[in-house]
């Protein structure tokens, strides 16, 4: 896992369920590449064209409420946002972006400092995040969680710890 | 230190004598399920990337089409047949069409004191039963599909003591919005949500699965409730012996326990677009509907259709009102023929669907077009859960989506009985 990751932040608010990030009408869409372009649909649906590689969503509390569908952190992953910074995230969520290799950092008070657009780095070996010249903290990620995040998530590190 | 039922259950299925909050376990499970909203990708991941051969016992996974059916597009359709051959294949249990997923599993498998995963958010439904149910991803879900083990944090447990009893066009179904209004969205994050309380004895395994089946809308790992002689009956009576009946200790610890008087509670209404934005139907104002609906695994049983028929009986829906009632299962279908409740829905002008998820995942039936507002019976009323983006959803019991049907706007439902 890369020590430290730079982003964009794109802010987003407290309760965002798993409908919002990928709604009803598009799970049985083949592939997670036709899905992830209605990520956000009923709330920013120009969203998924402007996310770029590495971008950070910072949000609110409860990130992910809502129904078990994993596609919802599958097409985050995808969009390949470099982490989310939230208040707190929703349980089934929090355990879905962790095994499709979707890092979840948590900080109670970044989301009230920073707008969208700002630039923010995160050390993971600090377990900070830098807004310009503000430092807040998050807590560590233990290092299995992120070696899986690196692998891409549960079933490619199952593999290749399996050699297969 | 005693131990919640929550945590006794954790320990069994770990092979412990003691868990405590915070510990990471390894359990077993005994049962898993999955639905046609995700099962094509465990599937996927099953065969094409773990390269998996068997499941780690046929007689407890079970596949439950009940999401898109029957199925809408070509691609549901192929999601069915996906299902279809792997459950032939491996020889698990198979259900299409017959209802939706959870209350298959009340009716037909689950027991007290088991421990369930499933790939659907709803599985805590199973603590009306006194059993332990949580969902997961699909990625979670195939691991146990594939090796019968899950490591899982131990949660918290918050207990909900109620006491009194429901005054006539109240129902469990206000009481958990209620609840879920007071504590919020993430009130019960991570944790359990313990029903009890002198009402209890009162509550029916319907009313019960009413609590527990909503407990993840306000984050919760599961909900439950103490198995009683209620909940051996039930299962008994359906053929099932073998059970594990655990109660809550004295000294269990509890992290916050809360208080409800059910005789002081009135119809309540979720409002769009979050469950925890309730308030009591007489402060809701004026609010015209569209469409109602009646079903679901929160609020499709029998029970509740026998409240809104109670309604309904001899009247005629608003005109402009498309009202859409979806029986929980087919056995919940049969009662309610046999009881001449469907008699009533289609006299009154209501379309009677097949049971299934229907309205409240807004995807094979009754979508809603832009600007049109939905009161339902479901478990959610996320923005465009039941079609267009720009649409709203209410929550409310069964009585007020029925009373709202005949009158066009949302409408206390007490005084029509």
């Amino acid at each position: 896992m890369k020590e430290i990751l730079k982003g964009r932040v794109w802010k987003l608010g407290d309760d965002i369920d798993t409908d919002i990030i990928i709604p009803t009408q598009f799970l049985a869409l083949k592939t997670v590449e036709d899905m992830k372009r209605y990520a956000f649909y009923p709330l920013r649906p120009k969203l998924p064209e402007l996310i770029n590689p590495g971008d950070i969503i910072v949000a609110g509390k409860n990130f992910g409420c809502g129904s078990s569908r994993e596609q919802a952190p599958e097409i985050l992953a995808a969009l390949k946002v470099g982490c989310i910074i939230a208040k707190s995230y929703a349980r089934i969520f929090y355990r879905n972006a962790f095994n499709n290799g979707l890092l979840l950092l948590e900080n109670d008070e970044l989301y009230d400092c920073c707008n969208e657009g700002d630039q923010v780095s995160v050390s993971l070996e600090n377990n900070r995040v830098l807004l310009g010249k503000k430092s807040f903290r998050v807590a560590s990620i233990p290092n299995d969680l992120l070696q899986m995040v690196e692998a891409g998530g549960l079933v490619p590190f199952m593999r290749k710890r399996n050699g297969k | 230190m005693g131990m919640t039922i929550g945590e006794k259950i954790l320990a069994r299925a770990s092979g412990k004598a003691l868990v405590k909050p915070g510990e990471i376990i390894t359990a077993k499970v005994d049962l898993c399920m999955s639905n046609d909203g995700t099962t094509h990708l465990n599937i996927d991941i099953f065969e094409n990337q773990l390269k998996a051969e068997k499941v780690f016992d046929p007689r407890k996974v079970v596949f439950i089409v009940d999401h898109n059916v029957p199925s809408e597009s070509a691609k549901t359709a192929e999601v069915h047949k996906k299902m279809r051959i792997f459950a032939q294949k491996h020889n698990i249990p198979f259900y299409e069409g017959t209802g939706v997923c959870h209350q298959i599993m009340i009716e037909d498998f689950i027991v007290p004191g088991q421990l369930i995963i499933a790939a659907d958010s709803h599985t805590c439904s199973y603590g009306g039963l006194g059993a332990f149910g949580t969902g997961v991803g699909c990625t979670d879900f195939t691991s146990v599909m594939n090796t019968g083990e899950i490591w899982l944090m131990v949660p918290e447990t918050l207990k909900f003591e109620i006491e009194g009893s429901f005054k006539s066009g109240v129902y469990a179904r206000d009481l958990i919005l209620k609840i879920i209004g007071d504590i919020g969205a993430n009130g019960a994050n991570y944790k359990i949500m313990e029903f009890g309380g002198s009402a209890m004895k009162n509550f029916t395994i319907d009313d019960r699965v009413v609590l527990c089946n909503m407990a993840v809308e306000a984050g919760a790992k599961s909900g439950l409730v103490e198995p009683d002689e209620i909940a051996i009956e039930y299962v008994t009576s359906r053929g099932r012996q073998d059970m594990h009946i655990f109660k809550s200790d004295d000294d269990a610890v509890y992290e916050k326990t809360y208080q409800y008087n059910l005789d002081e509670l009135e119809p309540m209404v979720a409002r769009p677009h979050c469950v925890d934005d309730v308030v009591g139907v007489t402060q809701l104002g004026e609010v015209k509907i569209d469409q109602g609906f009646i079903g679901s695994c929160n609020n499709g049983r029998i029970e509740e259709l026998r409240a809104a028929a109670q309604i309904l009986k001899g009247k005629k829906i608003n005109p402009y009102v498309k009202l859409l009632i979806s029986p929980a299962s087919k056995t919940v279908y049969l009662q309610a023929l046999a009881e001449g409740l469907i008699d009533i829905f289609v006299e009154c002008g209501g379309m009677v669907l097949n049971p299934n998820c229907s309205v409240c995942w807004g995807s094979c039936q009754g979508v809603i077009g832009e600007g049109e507002t939905l009161i339902s019976t479901g478990t959610r009323n996320f923005k465009g859960r039941a079609g267009h983006p720009n649409s709203s959803v209410y929550l409310a019991s069964a009585a007020t989506v029925a009373a709202s049907a005949l009158t066009g706007k949302i409408t206390d439902p007490r005084g029509r009985i």
